[in-house]
């Protein structure tokens, strides 16, 4: 590999630490051998067909960087931006590399090497650690929110905010919630029930802030299946924002805080309606943790083994029976999280749910696996690209006239809200918790 | 070498702003392909969307002198779409639209950039078949597939990529839309020149719009799989088989290093002491005719000493067979960091030489290899296993390779069964052949291409 053109950046001592640093994640990166399966399956590419904006052109540009065969730190963090996280090409990738482990790595390297953008720094270190302060920025603007936005779309609940399309583009969201669930719900801290469990909840700010709806289902099934629940008052981010952004540090004070919380309460499941903080906790928390006391580690070690989603919760360790209904009802049909089902290989028992509910009727989508393209903070720097790959889903959702499209992410379903409000699809997006709360 | 600016202005006005690509990091994504080779940035990347787009891209990159490299999804192991570093990449997977699957006449129209898996799925809604499936097809584009005249599993049956090219629309040096082939069974109007480009890999012009040949899919199938104490055995089996008039689909071959490897990966539960294994697969328009041909095939293996059959009753358990060959290049390429794939390929009946050539030449230069591949059809995937960050290490591999391809050769095989030859084998070429053929093959060359600008280093230098 040494036979190269040379770039024509000079090699500065930055350069030379930023290459070094990269270099640790050298033995990762050497074991892809551009096969370039990852391009089947990337939705990024998929809707640009560029090469860099692939997995594979990412790990060849990270190698390039890390041998001083490119050294344009820049361009290189603007394309590993421009992932969704999603992990679709890690389930084809014939070499198991390590995909996702080099992206945060690489991103916090990469970033510590360009520096923070103040609004970054901001939102990671001044909000999304401080849950207090973020919680009364929120509470607010949910007060104001009816000032400056209007209805898109009635079916969906969806609103648009022409006024301030230069921030947040023209996008169709659903509001803030008049009472986000941690103001009705701050703690609990229950006896296990009649199920002998009892369970740690951690309803994630988009459930907490946007869908508190969410959570009281959640809490419904729990309660309902003799679930204690330990809600610690206070819960930050889990963290994932900052970590893809690059911020580890940032991240690591996020979990921080959550451990602390989390630690007292002794319970045998974590349970997230969140599939996003699902994976972050269980699967990213223990990538971090470098540096934690010991005793953090053996936590997040623990939490590991112990975080699920609701609906694999409800299947799995509850073991609900959940007869399929036929009969014929409003058509349902379930968008696949790629945290649910990539991360934590998820999908049949959300699927097992719906199936038993009465008065619908299931119909599976074509690519119900394919990433929906919201991607977190993704959507919100990349929000053409971000629609461009939702375009697809929406037009695969609308293929099978579906009534209600369901799912287990409230981060998909926002995405999905906007994609089918943009097209004026009267239909229901919900949560599975929900849908299944409401049959009890 | 960095683009001259009003050149690159040029070429955003053939294709659009968009879709003109001179940063760094842009050029570096588009510097490789599959093959283990060192990567070299192009000067400028074109991405056209229409035919009338990539004439005028290549037209403009001609008259400038500009070396062209044509790329798919740059998935082939020859490394013939590593560009020249003052050359372009002419990109050709947004030319990618099918244009008809014609039902009556079993034929289909399709731009050059298509995917082959996509291709092959939209055949298959409307109830037909396109066989060639090569290893890459998920990603792979039709035009690459014929520019490498790809294989896969259904080469002994059904053929490979050359045998449905029924003709092509060639974009020529000048830029012009050359027509050659046609959509009828029968055509002898022109030289086939369709059958001149399959393998042609991108050396004599850039395909446009393809007419591919489709045909009636099998209505029934049945897969086996045969474990053998002698790798001799198991190539008397697929002579066997040959011999009692029955052409299975697939006929596929693990050796025993790879065998112990995905048993490694996966603990599917393989025979680890079995010195090979094949896993066949029958198939024909009828359900008792396959049930015939399986049971003699089973006649076969065990007469010539299969010590363990096992037959797939339903698709769940022919999905099980197969996961042995499906993990074949997935547990090698976990096992060490660089897989190095070859494809060398020798009459049938050379199978048992070149394994136990392979294996000699392995313990020679102290390398771990794994032997997969095409049993049917000679073409064995010889993988060595290694790290191309060890320098020593990779010189012994470098040898090995070497050793292997004089093997194949004096086994009176070729050096490439489907992979290509592009820069990687093409200092081979002459020893396969002979002066004459190499500069014949030039001035064939230089006839359709005057300044030797497409893909110039590849094929024949």
């Amino acid at each position: 590999m040494s036979e190269h053109t040379p770039t024509q950046l000079p090699i500065t001592p930055e350069l030379q630490s930023l290459a070094a640093r990269l270099l640790k994640l050298d033995d990762l990166l050497i074991s892809c051998m551009r096969c370039g399966f990852c391009l089947a399956t990337c939705p990024v590419y998929g809707a640009t067909m560029k090469e860099a904006d692939a997995t594979r052109g990412k790990i060849a540009l990270l190698e390039y960087l890390s041998h001083h065969m490119t050294n344009d730190a820049e361009a290189v963090y603007d394309k590993l931006g421009r992932c969704l996280l999603c992990g679709s090409c890690q389930t084809t990738c014939p070499s198991g590399v390590r995909i996702m482990d080099i992206f945060l790595h690489a991103r916090g390297i990469v970033r510590d090497y360009l520096g923070l953008s103040s609004t970054e720094k901001f939102i990671f270190r001044g909000l999304l650690a401080r849950p207090g302060l973020f919680n009364a920025l929120l509470g607010i603007s949910a007060k104001f929110q009816g000032l400056f936005v209007k209805e898109a779309d009635a079916a969906l609940g969806t609103s648009k905010a022409p006024m301030f399309s230069s921030f947040i583009g023209e996008r169709h969201f659903p509001r803030l919630a008049s009472e986000p669930f941690h103001s009705k719900t701050p703690s609990l801290d229950e006896a296990a029930g009649s199920s002998g469990l009892r369970v740690a909840f951690f309803p994630g700010c988009v459930t907490d802030k946007i869908f508190p709806s969410v959570a009281d289902a959640t809490l419904k099934i729990l309660r309902k299946h003799g679930v204690g629940v330990f809600l610690p008052d206070n819960l930050a981010c889990c963290g994932i924002p900052a970590l893809s952004g690059g911020d580890i540090s940032a991240c690591q004070t996020m979990i921080r805080h959550n451990l602390n919380l989390l630690r007292p309460g002794k319970f045998d499941y974590l349970i997230t309606p969140c599939a996003t903080c699902a994976s972050t906790i269980k699967e990213y928390w223990p990538k971090v943790s470098e540096g934690f006391a010991p005793a953090d580690q053996e936590l997040i070690r623990s939490l590991h083994d112990k975080t699920t989603d609701i609906t694999a919760f409800l299947t799995d360790v509850l073991k609900v029976s959940l007869p399929v209904r036929e009969g014929g009802g409003k058509r349902v049909t379930y968008h696949d999280s790629c945290h649910l089902r990539k991360s934590l290989g998820v999908f049949s028992q959300p699927r097992a749910i719906l199936k038993s509910l009465p008065g619908f009727e299931y119909v599976e989508m074509a690519e119900a696996d394919r990433c929906c393209g919201s991607g977190g903070s993704f959507t919100l720097k990349h929000y053409d690209l971000s629609k461009n790959i939702g375009q697809r889903k929406r037009d695969n959702i609308a293929a099978v006239k579906p009534d209600t499209v369901a799912a287990a992410c409230p981060a998909c379903m926002m995405q999905l809200m906007d994609m089918l409000s943009q097209n004026g699809d009267a239909m229901k997006v919900r949560h599975v918790a929900e849908m299944y709360a409401e049959t009890l | 070498m960095p683009i001259n600016p009003a050149l690159a202005k040029e070429f955003e006005n053939v294709v659009g702003k968009e879709q003109v690509f001179t940063e760094e990091a842009d050029l570096q994504s588009y510097s490789y392909d599959a093959a283990v080779l060192a990567p070299v940035r192009p000067a400028i990347v074109a991405a056209p969307t229409t035919q009338e787009q990539l004439c005028k891209t290549v037209r403009l990159a001609y008259e400038n002198g500009l070396p062209i490299t044509v790329r798919g999804s740059g998935t082939n192991l020859s490394g013939s779409t590593i560009p020249q570093g003052n050359g372009i990449v002419i990109l050709t997977n947004r030319v990618n639209k099918i244009l008809e699957i014609n039902e009556e006449d079993l034929y289909a129209v399709v731009e050059p950039g298509v995917i082959t898996a996509q291709f092959a799925a939209a055949v298959a809604a409307k109830g037909l078949f396109y066989p060639p499936d090569p290893g890459s097809q998920s990603v792979s584009t039709l035009g690459g597939n014929i520019a490498h005249n790809a294989g896969g599993l259904r080469g002994l049956k059904y053929g490979v990529t050359k045998d449905y090219v029924m003709g092509m629309e060639v974009v020529d040096y000048r830029g012009e839309l050359i027509k050659t082939g046609s959509r009828t069974v029968k055509y002898v109007t022109g030289y086939n020149m369709a059958a001149l480009m399959a393998a042609s890999e991108g050396t004599l012009g850039v395909f446009s719009n393809i007419v591919v040949k489709l045909v009636p899919p099998p209505k029934a199938s049945k897969a086996l799989l045969a474990e053998f104490d002698d790798v001799n055995k198991a190539s008397e089996t697929v002579a066997g088989i040959i011999a009692s008039h029955v052409v299975p689909c697939t006929l596929e071959f693990l050796d025993n290093n790879c065998i112990r490897y995905v048993e490694a990966d996966t603990k599917a539960g393989l025979p680890v002491d079995a010195a090979a294994l094949l896993l066949i697969e029958v198939d024909g328009g009828h359900t008792q005719l396959v049930e015939e041909d399986a049971d003699k095939v089973m006649g076969v293996c065990r007469k010539c000493g299969s010590t363990n059959i096992r037959v797939a009753q339903n698709a769940e358990e022919k999905f099980k067979i197969w996961e042995a060959r499906r993990n074949a290049l997935p547990a090698l390429a976990r096992a060490k960091p660089t897989t190095v794939l070859e494809d060398a390929t020798v009459p049938r009946s050379q199978v048992p030489a070149m394994v136990a050539a392979v294996n000699a030449i392995a313990k020679k230069y102290n390398l771990e290899v794994g032997t997969f591949g095409h049993a049917g059809d000679g073409n064995l995937h010889p993988t060595i296993l290694c790290d191309r960050r060890d320098k020593e290490e990779f010189a012994r591999v470098e040898a090995a390779v070497d050793e292997i391809f004089d093997v194949a050769l004096s086994l009176k095989g070729t050096l490439s069964g489907e992979h290509g030859i592009g820069k990687a084998k093409a200092k081979w070429m002459e020893k396969e052949t002979n002066r004459a053929t190499i500069e014949f093959n030039k001035n064939l060359r230089l006839a359709l291409d005057p300044k030797m600008l497409f893909n110039a280093g590849n094929k024949f230098v």
